[in-house]
């Protein structure tokens, strides 16, 4: 049967008399792709820290990666791996550089490190950049090597924020095409994005709208539902229902 | 502990790559120190002294010829009669004022005791005490090597000491004009340079460019407010000085407030000036702030004369705004002077105040590059 | 009899074309180049843009959208090549041409800490108008926001921001509406009412441009020119630009998204594959469908999947134009 990696119940946070997640439940599965959509200010941001263990609940259950949201986020964060599209590598330091860096802060020791850093080398062609400063790199490298530093030390579950912003077409489908290697590796991968057919790539989506779930579904199940023919479809049905 | 050691040599890196943070890190100190060094000083050196000598005879030229001569002192100018004295202090240049009483050789001689007195400018009242102390002691050695053995005969000079201007040597005379000096460049050219770099920060100062507005326009419909609102702020301050200090405004209090909003404006337009080299609101405040604090408090006369430093920082100082408002204040509010004794100090403020403006309107880039 | 249809004929045959020589273009660039430094932000970039139009510029980040809309609203200088807005030099004649842009950079660009309403009335007046005088314009955008116009700009959502800069821009009646990436970051719904507000505003003749990272909304566009690295690849309307799709296009949709891709890819025949939502895109070398891929897929242990062939989209024929290019 299927693992469950994150679990979460009646989960509420407030900030103040704002309520930004209102009552959410849910589950994740081992390996699976989910996919994190909703407007700005929907409350999407809120639930991913608080999954992230980079901030706690108000009330509810949550269990990531088998711990507890309120104890134990020092033990989530050891568990996870995070990719938001505002920063994920220090760009006055290269590639290589990074790595090590991030190896180390994730309690790897030298030799596997070493190995990682060849193999992500390898698997993206960088061979040739490896001594080159972040701030040299085109976006969509950058994107690319902040995914395989999220992952480099084979967390359970790796949380992705807006990773392919702005990104060339072809290099989002690299990503994409990432995404599903790391999955059939056993990851999970949590993922928001703005761009809908992104959505399509997920096994299963969750639209969030004013701090609640409002659908929470695979993307097939979600289009015959709302008689639509893409996920966007469904997404402006839902939030304009006539 | 691999993890920690990790992320401390990723802090190296960064700060060895970052020419900024280097720069803060070693050329700040050794700059303070070459300033803190040199300006700094607690002697006296060249301190202006007039004389005003009543007696005219052997003796009280000879002790003239000592004090000029012990490196200390210059003579700034030989006073006629007692109304010159406040003159002289007004014109800003002569720190104390020695008066040999008439008679002054003869009644050494026949009564072994001779009056000197000496008047010294209150209104710094570091300087004063060190002009006071280094006069005594000149006046004494004189006394040691005059009473020659031969004469034998004890003799006195007593020199009567006055401060003018601040006879009970209050600091905060001097303490005071200098804080309002520098808290008012500071405020004013934090002020308008912050908010000119917020809106390139912000993007907001894009769509201004794309718009009718000129440049002359944003900037002085950003140096209004502020104007208006610091006039405000120069009265308050007043008041507090009043009130909790005692500080009188012995001069003209519409002349005074005449310089300060002139003073204002040039510290608005310096800051204008600031954020056209600013690309972003943390470089805007470290330059006025960081940037100007340091040379007002140390390099505009504010606590430390300008006559005790180098030539060198005179030189310096002379193109800080500040040294020229630390004369206007203190003369108008602790001498009491009238405009007459500071129109220099005034037209070079007025002068700086133009220059900031043309240049600033000059270096905006009605583009974004 | 004949002759004078003839001359019929020729006068009709050249009617429209006089019209097209009597419009004016609103924008005319040619040879653009700029560089930063090592990077060549720009290449030789030429196009028009005729009054009234829709016009997107379609494409990454990265690949100059900003810029070009920078020289357009005379904020930066090209290093080579002429521009000409509104009929107007963007190097000498930047003064005048300021006041016919409406202007929405990257962003929003609003004063978060004054209201709606003030922000709005800050913009009416620097353009010498008032709210009242252009209301009629921006009624239909404004009517979303207007209950909050009392809330500060930076208390405003992603969606209400956007239709608050949109107003701003087009308060003061501009000629040319220069909107740079207004849809980005913002959610599914919000853009596409944006595009709707959009559409309505061609009945005042305002010519718009607009920049976009998402190849959808291109369809709504009355041409668009897809960019990347600084160059054009295409000018066109959306229709034509589809039709350039120089191949044959299919999809393979299956459950088992992951597996099918990387069989795809293995399979000899097959040119190009990528993934699109919810099947792959696929084109072949010999350009047809070959018979033995669905036996193919089967054997590799897919038994759901559903071939088809499908008219390629805007972004097909942009990976494809992108790979010609071959640049990273």
């Amino acid at each position: 049967m299927n693992n469950t990696v994150i679990s979460v119940h009646n989960l509420v946070k407030k900030f103040g008399s704002f309520v930004a997640n209102d009552n959410l439940n849910f589950e994740v599965f081992a390996g699976e792709i989910f996919g994190f959509l909703g407007a700005n200010g929907a409350g999407k941001t809120t639930a991913i820290r608080i999954l992230s263990g980079l901030s706690k609940p108000t009330s509810g259950e949550v269990n990531v990666a088998g711990f507890d949201a309120y104890r134990q986020t020092e033990l989530i964060k050891k568990n996870i791996g995070y990719m938001c599209q505002k920063f994920s590598l220090y760009e006055d330091l290269t590639v290589k550089e990074n790595i090590i860096l991030y190896g180390g802060i994730y309690g790897m020791n030298k030799s596997l490190i070493k190995k990682r850093l060849d193999e992500l080398l390898a698997k993206l062609q960088f061979q040739d950049y490896e001594n080159r400063m972040i701030s040299d790199l085109p976006l969509g490298l950058r994107q690319k090597l902040a995914f395989s530093v999220a992952v480099l030390h084979e967390p359970k579950i790796v949380f992705l924020d807006e990773p392919t912003g702005g990104v060339d077409p072809i290099t989002r489908r690299q990503f994409w095409e990432m995404i599903y290697e790391t999955a059939s590796r056993g990851i999970t991968v949590f993922v928001t994005t703005h761009y809908m057919d992104e959505a399509e790539y997920c096994d299963r989506i969750s639209i969030m709208s004013e701090g609640k779930i409002v659908a929470l579904d695979t993307p097939e199940r979600l289009k015959k539902q709302y008689n639509a023919t893409s996920v966007e479809d469904v997404f402006i049905k839902i939030a304009r229902p006539n | 502990m691999k993890r920690f050691l990790g992320f401390v040599k990723k802090e190296f890196l960064h700060i060895f790559r970052d020419y900024r943070t280097l720069f803060i890190l070693f050329g700040i100190p050794a700059a303070q120190i070459l300033i803190f060094g040199y300006a700094v000083s607690t002697d006296i050196k060249n301190a202006g002294v007039a004389f005003l000598d009543l007696s005219h005879d052997e003796v009280t030229q000879k002790l003239t010829d000592k004090i000029i001569s012990s490196g200390f002192f210059k003579k700034t100018e030989t006073l006629l009669n007692y109304n010159d004295i406040d003159k002289v202090f007004k014109k800003g240049k002569t720190k104390a004022v020695i008066i040999f009483e008439q008679d002054f050789g003869k009644n050494l001689v026949s009564e072994g005791k001779a009056n000197l007195s000496v008047i010294a400018d209150g209104s710094e009242p570091n300087t004063a005490t060190l002009v006071t102390n280094y006069t005594t002691a000149i006046v004494n050695d004189f006394v040691t090597e005059f009473s020659s053995p031969a004469l034998n005969k004890s003799i006195v000079i007593s020199p009567e000491v006055k401060m003018l201007y601040n006879p009970n040597l209050k600091s905060h005379f001097m303490f005071v004009p200098g804080v309002i000096t520098l808290i008012l460049i500071l405020i004013c050219a934090l002020m308008t340079s912050v908010t000119i770099t917020r809106e390139k920060e912000f993007g907001t100062m894009e769509v201004l460019l794309v718009s009718p507005l000129r440049p002359i326009q944003i900037i002085l419909g950003k140096v209004m407010p502020y104007f208006i609102l610091s006039f405000i702020n120069v009265l308050l301050i007043l008041a507090l000085s009043w009130f909790v200090f005692g500080l009188p405004v012995k001069g003209s209090l519409a002349l005074l407030l005449a310089e300060c909003m002139l003073y204002i404006l040039m510290s608005l337009t310096l800051g204008i000036l600031i954020s056209t080299v600013s690309e972003n609101m943390q470089q805007a405040i470290f330059i006025s702030l960081i940037g100007l604090m340091l040379p007002t408090v140390l390099l505009s006369g504010f606590i430390f004369p300008i006559e005790n430093m180098p030539k060198v920082y005179d030189y310096v100082s002379s193109v800080l705004p500040p040294r020229y408002f630390i004369v206007i204040i203190k003369n108008i509010m602790i001498k009491g002077t009238g405009f007459m004794y500071i129109w220099k100090e005034t037209f070079i403020l007025i002068i700086m105040t133009l220059v900031f403006t043309g240049l600033s309107v000059r270096k905006f880039k009605i583009r974004l590059e | 009899m004949m002759a004078l249809l003839n001359q019929v004929c020729q006068v009709k045959q050249y009617l429209p074309e006089t019209k097209n020589d009597k419009m004016l273009k609103a924008i005319e660039s040619s040879g653009i180049t700029k560089t930063f430094g090592p990077t060549k932000a720009l290449d030789n970039i030429s196009f028009s843009v005729d009054e009234s139009e829709i016009f997107g510029f379609i494409g990454p980040d990265g690949a100059g959208k900003t810029t070009l809309f920078r020289i357009i609203t005379t904020l930066l200088l090209a290093d080579e090549g002429n521009m000409k807005v509104l009929g107007m030099d963007c190097t000498s004649e930047y003064k005048e041409l300021r006041k016919n842009i409406g202007y929405m950079p990257g962003r929003f660009s609003l004063y978060q800490d004054l209201s709606v309403e003030e922000n709005l009335n800050f913009y009416a007046t620097v353009f010498g108008t008032t709210i009242e005088e252009n209301y009629d314009l921006i009624s239909d955008i404004y009517s979303h926001i207007e209950p909050f116009k009392k809330r500060l700009a930076g208390k405003l959502s992603g969606g209400m921001k956007q239709k608050l800069a949109l107003s701003c821009a087009l308060i003061h009646k501009p000629r040319l509406l220069v909107l740079d990436e207004p849809t980005t970051g913002v959610d599914a719904v919000s853009r596409s009412e944006f595009w709707d507000m959009l559409g309505k505003l061609r009945q005042h003749k305002i010519t718009i441009i607009v920049s976009t990272p998402y190849m959808d909304e291109a369809i709504r566009c009355d041409r668009v020119a897809l960019i990347q690295n600084g160059r054009i690849l295409s000018i066109d309307t959306p229709q034509k630009i589809r039709e350039g799709f120089s191949r044959k296009l299919f999809t393979v949709k299956s459950a088992e998204k992951y597996k099918l891709i990387k069989s795809l890819r293995k399979y000899p025949e097959i040119l190009t594959a990528y993934p699109f939502g919810d099947s792959i895109h696929v084109t072949f070398i010999n350009d047809s469908l070959e018979n033995s891929l669905s036996e193919y897929i089967v054997k590799e242990g897919i038994h759901d999947a559903v071939i088809q062939e499908v008219e390629a989209g805007i972004e097909d024929r942009f990976l494809e134009l992108m790979e010609k290019g071959a640049t990273v």
